[in-house]
């Protein structure tokens, strides 16, 4: 279809526009906001003790939530791309719900089952483990919102690659713990990193879910998400956007991870 | 396809170190503190969680330096969290830790007497463990555009009232007394009282329904409503931060009595308790004081009385019966006669 | 070009399984322990907790259920999400296909610079979003425009959040389109308009709704983004994730288990039938020569 030169330029220019006002100038608006005081200015407000409590807790949050989902995202994908079974179809959309749940839903629902009030209330009144307004809670209502990831990037790759590798591994005499770090493992690096890389920006970015379930207490239960919303209801606008700055390098670390794995996966295609 | 077994283990190599990193990181000190350039008080052997309302923060922020100077204060450090009343209250009796809590009324801390969260003499000292209040007052704009001036200015026509909803704020209650009181001279004439409250609390006067006092501040600082009902002490602060509002106290207005008490289920009990002694000697009364808050103290009350104006009629929760008569009557969310009016509107 | 994160693969794969399923048991231990496992690790993560809500909401028992879904406020936040959440999922629709056209059909400087940072919404956290909508379309806008604490706020905001979904759903459909059926058309005298309404946009059908209803389930959830430029007015502003929080806070859960309900079920209505449709187009495409 040969476009004439006005409607090219037309339509390149009306999308430029409405992604310069939709994206790009909010966003560099921020970074201007943030960095405009001066760079001391940005790490003083990123130092602070409530700040450095809440990076501790969300990477805590981080160490934990990724190996789980690794732990588990990676057998299930296994046993999706390789196996039939009953319930398939059924296991397959119950993966697919995070991504339609709100995430305050997310938190009521967590507070429904595991509050003291809840449906498995006894773990927290009858042996004492407290759940909601503690760690665990944030934990749990990040590994929800996180559950597809690593599952979904992992499963069409095993899906492409077939088995025969692992098949000739096999009949080669290789057990199966040997067939999956040698030639299984390596073989789903790029989509496991990152369904890795998009599990950590999620938990970082978690906010709603955490919101719910967690006591908010400066330096103790604060994520960071958690602390750009108390700043900003603090009325310590700048204090909110050194945050959000910092929460935004991390997105565009995943930006940036996610071009060179493309690059990658193009070039391993050819 | 020849995986090297380098490559693999390359990666792993460089996950070690980024988790070393994170493990050192997480050696670095945090803390409660979110004021920039302050270093973490690693040296506090203990700290105290309070919760408390949604708008007592200016005065907190004085007190809590006062308390660490002092000898009990030392090696004390604590981490506040705002919020509405009602709100606070249910979190504590879910599980949120909590050692001390400073909320907007006495009924809210009942609600943790009754979840075995407060011990039951809380407030049975000649303090009533009441360090502080304040007075109901109408916020208006700058320069009192509108011209308000008593509680009957309030029902002209199309006049927007911002006032926080009673399930949850405590700052709700106090608003809705205030008018009560006046209008039924002390809950002598329920029925004149309640008479204003249902012309007050109609969809032409009442838009929206923040959850808190702090909530319903935001809204009318950003431009909803012409008038807000709230409490002195905010509007006090606000206009120190010069925001463009003023306030007036009208002739008859309504005591506030905001309580402290010490969670029973606290691991910190002493502390917890020399920090609500504290706050009724005569340098915390005058912290409170300057933070724009009334204090209990009679002689700091009397050299701030340039501050604080002392309306034609105070009325008090005790001319109404006292909280245990007052708040089923009034705010039982099913029979309560003034949370009935208020579903109108909510 | 990123490859975009996609609910469920196999309902628009083609069904050929034939290669992992032919041996029973693989080297990894039995099937059945291993579905074993993974059903319990989605079962505890995902599945109880939403149970949870059932259980909460069935406690209360018809009667509470329709008298939470038919308050006030509930109805209005209803009313304030839905149509707010279906003019966003037009408009993203519309101009995500722009975009996704620019960026395959069009070259300039910078262009892969553009296509990276289309995903910046769906990385950045929620809460972030919303204070980088309020810098520019709040009270402090440098550009004049305050729109905050009205519906043109909440839109803005929402239209950031969905930006994705629809340009990388379409992209890789525009991508692998075939140039020779356009050419054929051209050849044989149709107009560019032509050609896009009868060969480009009905390839572009499963891909564009899929994208859409994405959208707009997303929107539909949406709290962090929308809690700040928003300001929670009820019937202009409150969405019904913020009247859920709010019925936290006055410890309703029974009526908060029932609004989650409904927008839980909007959503699976949503996915359910992108789907099916999904499903349909791809055999059809499957099937055509």
């Amino acid at each position: 279809m040969n476009q004439s030169k006005v409607i090219r330029y037309l339509f390149r220019y009306v999308a430029l526009l409405y992604l310069l006002l939709l994206l790009i100038i909010p966003v560099g608006l921020i970074l201007w906001r943030t960095f405009e005081p001066g760079i001391g200015a940005f790490f003083a407000s990123i130092g602070t003790p409530a700040a450095i409590s809440a990076l501790q807790l969300s990477l805590l949050v981080v160490a934990i939530v990724v190996p789980l989902n690794v732990l588990f995202g990676v057998p299930t994908a296994l046993v999706l791309a390789r196996n039939k079974f009953r319930g398939k179809n059924l296991l397959q959309a119950a993966i697919d719900l995070p991504f339609a749940v709100s995430p305050v839903v997310v938190g009521v629902a967590l507070i429904l089952l595991w509050g003291s009030a809840g449906l498995f209330g006894f773990v927290e009144n009858g042996l004492g483990v407290k759940i909601i307004f503690a760690f665990p809670a944030i934990v749990l209502a990040s590994i929800f919102v996180t559950v597809p990831f690593v599952i979904r990037e992992v499963e069409p790759v095993l899906h492409e690659l077939g088995t025969d590798q692992e098949e000739a591994a096999a009949t080669l005499g290789s057990s199966w713990w040997q067939t999956f770090w040698r030639i299984t493992l390596p073989s789903i690096r790029w989509g496991l990193t990152y369904g890795i890389v998009l599990t950590v920006a999620r938990t970082l970015g978690e906010f709603g879910a955490v919101l719910m379930v967690s006591s908010n207490l400066p330096g103790k239960s604060q994520t960071l998400t958690l602390l750009v919303s108390n700043r900003h209801a603090a009325g310590q606008e700048y204090g909110a956007y050194a945050i959000a700055t910092l929460l935004m390098t991390v997105a565009v670390l995943v930006l940036v991870v996610q071009v060179i794995l493309d690059a990658r996966r193009v070039g391993a295609a050819k | 396809m020849n995986i090297p077994k380098s490559t693999l283990s390359s990666h792993l190599r460089r996950a070690g170190v980024l988790a070393a990193a994170v493990a050192l990181l997480a050696g670095c000190g945090g803390g409660s503190s979110d004021v920039a350039g302050e270093s973490s008080k690693s040296n506090a052997a203990t700290t105290l969680n309070l919760v408390a309302y949604s708008v007592p923060k200016p005065g907190w922020d004085k007190i809590v330096p006062g308390f660490t100077a002092t000898p009990e204060g030392k090696d004390i450090a604590v981490a506040p969290s705002y919020g509405a009343s009602g709100a606070q209250a249910t979190k504590v009796i879910d599980g949120v830790d909590a050692d001390i809590v400073n909320l907007s009324l006495e009924p809210d801390i009942n609600k943790l007497v009754k979840a075995n969260k407060v011990n039951k003499d809380w407030n049975a000292d000649a303090t009533k463990s009441i360090p502080f209040g304040s007075v109901v007052v109408i916020v208006v704009k700058k320069g009192n555009p509108k011209n308000i001036k008593t509680w009957d200015d309030l029902l002209q026509p199309g006049l927007q009232i911002v006032t926080p909803s009673p399930l949850s704020s405590g700052s709700a209650k106090w608003n809705l007394l205030a008018p009560y009181a006046a209008k039924s001279n002390g809950g002598a004439d329920a029925a004149a009282g309640l008479d204003y409250l249902g012309k007050l609390l109609t969809r032409d006067h009442i838009k929206s329904n923040p959850s808190s006092g702090q909530e319903a501040t935001d809204q009318f600082l950003n431009g909803s409503g012409d008038v807000l009902l709230s409490y002195e002490n905010e509007a006090i602060n606000n206009e120190r931060l010069g925001k463009p509002i003023e306030h007036v106290i009208p002739a008859q207005t309504f005591k506030i009595e905001n309580p402290v008490a010490v969670v029973s289920t606290s691991t910190h009990q002493d502390q917890a308790n020399a920090l609500k002694n504290y706050l009724f000697t005569p340098d915390a009364q005058k912290l409170w004081a300057e933070a724009g808050f009334r204090p209990v103290d009679p002689s700091v009350a009397a050299d701030f009385a340039k501050d604080f104006p002392t309306p034609e009629k105070l009325w008090t929760i005790a001319d109404l019966g006292g909280w245990s008569v007052a708040d089923p009557a009034l705010f039982d969310k099913s029979n309560g006669s003034i949370a009935k009016l208020y579903q109108t509107v909510s | 070009m990123t490859v975009g994160l996609e609910p469920n693969p196999e309902a628009t794969r083609p069904d050929t399984v034939g290669a992992g399923g032919r041996r029973k048991g693989s080297s990894y231990g039995t099937t059945s322990l291993r579905v074993g496992a993974a059903s319990i690790w989605i079962s505890v993560i995902v599945l109880l907790p939403l149970a949870a809500i059932l259980w909460q909401s069935a406690g209360g028992g018809w009667g509470a259920f329709v008298d939470a879904v038919t308050y006030p406020s509930a109805v209005a936040s209803f009313k304030v999400t839905l149509t707010i959440s279906l003019g966003v999922a037009i408009v993203n629709t519309f101009f995500g296909l722009l975009v996704a056209w620019v960026l395959t059909r069009d070259d300039f400087v910078g262009k892969r610079l553009v296509d990276a940072i289309i995903d910046l919404p769906f990385a950045l956290p929620t809460i972030v979003a919303s204070l980088v909508m309020l810098a520019l379309y709040g009270n402090n806008s440098p550009l004049g425009i305050h729109v905050q604490h009205t519906r043109w706020g909440v839109g803005v905001a929402l239209l950031f959040v969905t930006l994705p979904f629809v340009v990388r759903s379409v992209q890789p459909v525009l991508l692998e389109l075939d140039r020779e059926v356009e050419e054929a058309a051209a050849s044989l005298g149709a107009n560019n308009w032509t050609i896009f309404r009868a060969v480009i946009l009905p390839a572009l059908l499963p891909s564009l709704l899929s994208g859409a209803g994405l959208a707009f389930s997303r929107a539909v959830g949406e709290f962090g983004s929308v809690v700040l430029i928003g300001g929670g007015i009820p019937g202009e502003t409150q969405v019904s994730s913020q009247w859920i929080a709010t019925l936290l806070e006055y410890n309703d859960r029974t009526s908060a288990a029932a609004i989650s309900i409904v927008l839980l079920v909007v959503s699976f209505l949503i996915l359910f039938v992108l789907r099916f449709v999904g499903g349909r187009a791809a055999k059809r495409e499957q099937l055509a020569p």
